[in-house]
């Protein structure tokens, strides 16, 4: 009987490890499909530093708690009061320096090659400066979106971030300067990288350079009041000429259509134009997001909603049946000039 | 058995108006009394704020749930959070230090009753205060606002250009007050520990609970203090026209953080210390050996009090700090793993080699020697900052402190109260609803936030109301919330078991552990004066001494 419990306990043993590994995998290979925020699915740079450090850590903490669990296992299991004790207390030991010299120098170690590890990944991701082809973007926080401001391109967009991808042929990083205009926000788009904050007075910098097209998703990830949940946050990774074709589109100013002249009117003569901005017209708000390009974007209310032509219309009549605490107020507009406001963004492509 | 020579009848007292009992309890200055009332306060805040994660948790069932509105959300989690740090783990651990320290350390009452009744009813007040403003505050959405700025309330949400009325003010106030009441206490048992020792008692041969507490007092002060300097700088910031947070004037609102973080990482020591000081107490009781490396074990306290001081803006890593300023934090923060991990090697120590008995108390701190390791684990994996990047503000971290504040906090608690209850009241408690309470909340606590660590790892940041389909967050929430009512479940035993063990519990004898410290030498419950006469020890474990003539521990040490 001895003789046959090893192999039984290497058989489990042998069990549990393809269990963990099969987690670990599920986790890293099926990621993309899993969840699209998921942090062990990078595919950027800095997201991807992080990704070998994380598993670096989560290999070193793993094998401790193996090893301090089977202890604790152990003793619990081999030293537990017996059902024929004697009822003679055990051997009284008070302690011993050796052993503790033991467990005292052993996590030393263990800390000093965790900090090492750590301390690369934070040159490589901190320290990394701005090549001269490089994209730059101001992204500001407000409650509760998101404002892009591409200076050197003269474009000003909100919610949806338009970067190039950066293969290895032609890198073209993207940093971006984080501003807030009023609480701290957060700036998370997990596959890209890891998160930074928006914080009034504070400037804080980031890059990330997508190496596949596509969408990424993240959120804001800084309490910044009511609405924080629905400060959603899309990342548009195109190709070079995409991305060209995208800037060149978006710094035309606004189409300028006669069959919507009443809305038009309308928009320019109500308190939309207190915080909303159409380039070359008369509104020029700068409190909510400029909507000279409203119809280019797949969503409005910071990713709340897709943007239909239904929902751009519940939006307008009160912003609080689909984002309840947002700060448009409801515009207390009638059907008719609903209609007609709808029609006239609508044609803001 | 002898401890019957140095302990006093009870005086029994006849039967008096509830209003008598009532005005004897309010204006009581006795350890005891004060020690109980600090805990049956922490209880009926522990059920309240309870309650509120349940509907946190019911919101986040399901994707686009609207069970509560967010502002109502965001103000549960505020409260959730404020209440169980601040009125629910802090009064439970000052209740218990209170009742137990000069029953330890063989003294008739704290050095100093009088302040030790005004720091619990600043306590009390502070409590109260908080939960007024639930029907008293004016705010952004009219009267009855409690406190929406989350907890560590971060500038400047908290300005009145954004927390509109009177919300926040009830929130610093609360905190204000209670500060001084735990100040109060901190220097009480500073100076009961260090002066009120009975003879022979020394600094090397009192019990480590005390050893902890003093520990924990230092941390209070050099902690609340920084606390209570920001409430009031931002009190100035909100009335008085001051812009030490005001971004719009210049302020910044990373000295806030940094105010904050100060107190806040400390303030998880101050948690956790007292719960380790529970621990030292129960695991050698019930493995029957003393504790293994008595002095180590102090001098990783000691280090862990001035680490502990020193790792606050790990807090901080998404803030954007300097690369030197983050490597400093990261190591200052894995650094204090070391002294941790000696605690937990001395307690499995002290468990090899003993003849364990899985009492309800037992079985408590074994279930927090497990958890609190991978707590301390999870808190490595957040301590290497770029980790940190994706792991702070999100759902990873929420499990991670919960793990250290249920898993390793509120077990140990449980473990106390389930140990101690004999003492406190007289009574044995019933072990078949303690075990019962255990199974049943160490099930709802895994199924909560072992799978809560989940959609951290899958990007869901904390704090949001509801949160959208798609994102492979769904089934992890659905899980977590189950657990919930399994955690609620367990609570009901226990209280069940408290009351009932209290009317109809078996009479529990002064010593129903066979241990070895003083408190086990008096009455249960101990009458007013504590000891008949004042004890003289030899050695840290006197009544062993006592009942081992032949063997003393002082041959040992």
């Amino acid at each position: 009987m001895r003789s046959r419990s090893p192999t039984k306990w290497r058989t489990w043993m042998t069990q549990l490890v393809v269990v963990i590994c099969g987690v670990g995998a599920a986790f890293a290979e099926t990621a993309p499909p899993f969840s699209p925020t998921n942090i062990f699915a990078p595919a950027s740079t800095p997201a991807k530093s992080i990704f070998g450090l994380s598993l670096f850590v989560l290999a070193v903490t793993g094998a401790i708690f193996l090893v301090v669990f089977a202890l604790l296992l152990y003793s619990v299991v081999k030293f537990r009061k017996r059902r024929n004790d004697d009822g003679r207390e055990p051997p009284q030991v008070y302690g011993s320096n050796q052993v503790e010299l033991a467990w005292t120098i052993v996590p030393i170690l263990i800390v000093i090659a965790l900090f090492m590890a750590t301390a690369r990944v934070i040159a490589v991701v901190q320290k990394t400066a701005p090549p001269g082809n490089a994209i730059t973007v101001t992204a500001i926080g407000h409650q509760f979106w998101w404002e892009y401001r591409y200076l050197d391109l003269g474009v000003v967009t909100a919610n949806e971030l338009h970067v190039p991808v950066s293969d290895s042929v032609h890198p073209t990083p993207t940093f971006i300067k984080l501003l807030s205009a009023d609480t701290d926000h957060s700036f998370w788009v997990p596959r890209l990288g890891g998160k930074t904050d928006l914080i009034p007075n504070h400037p804080n910098s980031m890059w990330i350079d997508p190496q596949e097209t596509g969408v990424y998703l993240g959120q804001c990830a800084q309490y910044c009041g009511t609405q924080h949940a629905k400060m959603l946050l899309r990342v548009y990774v195109q190709s070079r000429d995409e991305f060209d074709r995208w800037i060149r589109q978006q710094r035309r100013p606004a189409v300028v259509d006669d069959t919507v002249s009443e809305g038009q009117r309308i928009f320019e003569t109500t308190a939309c134009i207190n915080c909303h901005a159409v380039s070359g017209t008369v509104a020029n708000g700068r409190f909510g997001p400029d909507l000279t390009h409203l119809m280019s974007r797949d969503t409005i209310g910071a990713g709340a909603v897709p943007n239909t032509s239904e929902n751009l219309r519940r939006w307008i009549r009160n912003p609080n049946t689909i984002k309840p605490g947002s700060l448009m107020p409801a515009m207390e507009l009638t059907e008719k000039e609903l209609d007609a406001v709808t029609a006239y963004l609508e044609t803001l492509r | 058995m002898s401890t019957d020579a140095i302990a006093m009848p009870s005086t029994a007292i006849a039967p008096r108006p509830i209003v008598a009992t009532l005005h004897e309890w309010v204006t009581t200055v006795d350890h005891k009394r004060l020690g109980i009332l600090y805990i049956i306060y922490a209880l009926a805040f522990l059920l309240i704020a309870g309650v509120e994660a349940m509907i946190i948790r019911i919101q986040l069932i399901r994707p686009h749930n609207n069970f509560v509105s967010p502002q109502e959300f965001n103000r549960l989690f505020t409260m959730h959070g404020t209440t169980m740090i601040f009125f629910v783990i802090m009064p439970f651990m000052f209740g218990f230090a209170n009742y137990l320290i000069p029953l330890m350390i063989g003294a008739r009452d704290m050095a100093f009753p009088r302040l030790n009744a005004f720091s619990f009813w600043m306590t009390a007040f502070g409590g109260l205060l908080l939960y007024f403003s639930v029907v008293g505050a004016n705010g952004l959405y009219g009267a009855g606002n409690a406190p929406d700025v989350g907890w560590f309330a971060y500038a400047p949400l908290t300005s009145q250009t954004f927390s509109v009325g009177h919300s926040t003010d009830f929130w610093i106030l609360a905190l204000l007050i209670s500060g001084f009441g735990s100040i109060g206490t901190a220097i009480n048992i500073i100076a009961t520990v260090l002066c009120m020792r009975c003879p022979g008692m020394t600094l090397a041969t009192m019990p480590l609970f005390a050893w902890l507490n003093l520990i924990m007092a230092d941390l209070v002060i050099l902690a609340v203090s920084p606390l209570t300097a920001a409430q009031i700088m931002l009190l100035i910031d909100r009335y008085l026209g001051g812009h030490f947070f005001d971004t719009q004037a210049g302020g910044s609102a990373v000295i806030w953080m940094h105010f904050f973080w100060v107190f806040g990482h400390p303030e998880v020591y101050i948690l956790v210390l007292p719960a380790f000081a529970f621990a030292s107490e129960i695991i050698p009781v019930f493995s029957r050996k003393p504790i293994f490396g008595y002095s180590v074990m102090v001098g990783a306290t000691i280090a862990i009090g001035f680490i502990s001081m020193s790792v606050w803006a790990h807090h901080m890593f998404t803030v954007g700090m300097s690369s030197a300023a983050n490597n400093f934090f990261v190591i200052s923060t894995m650094a204090i793993a070391v002294p941790t991990g000696i605690k937990i090697f001395n307690w499995l120590a002290t468990m090899w080699g003993g003849k364990i008995e899985f009492k309800t108390p037992m079985l408590f701190c074994i279930a927090f020697l497990f958890q609190f390791l991978i707590a301390g684990l999870t808190g490595i994996m957040q301590g290497a900052a770029p980790f940190d990047w994706h792991l702070g503000n999100s759902y990873f971290v929420v499990a991670h402190f919960h793990y250290v504040i249920v898993g390793g906090i509120l077990f140990c608690l449980f473990g106390a109260f389930y140990y101690w209850f004999p003492k406190m009241s007289g009574k044995m408690y019933s072990e078949t609803l303690g075990k019962l309470h255990f199974w049943i909340f160490i099930i709802g606590f895994h199924l909560t936030f072992d799978f809560m660590h989940i959609p951290g790892l899958l990007g869901m940041p904390r704090r949001i109301y509801t949160y959208e389909p798609g994102r492979g967050w769904d089934t992890w929430n659905f899980i977590v919330t189950i657990g919930v009512f399994f955690q609620a479940a367990g609570i009901l035993v226990f209280l069940g078991n408290l009351i009932w063990s209290y009317f109809r519990g078996k009479a529990a004898g002064s010593d129903p552990w066979d241990a070895w410290t003083l408190e086990w030498s008096t009455n249960s419950p101990p009458p007013a004066y504590n000891f008949a006469s004042i004890p003289v020890v030899k050695s840290r474990r006197p009544l062993w001494d006592l009942k081992h003539p032949n063997d003393p521990d002082w041959n040992y040490e």
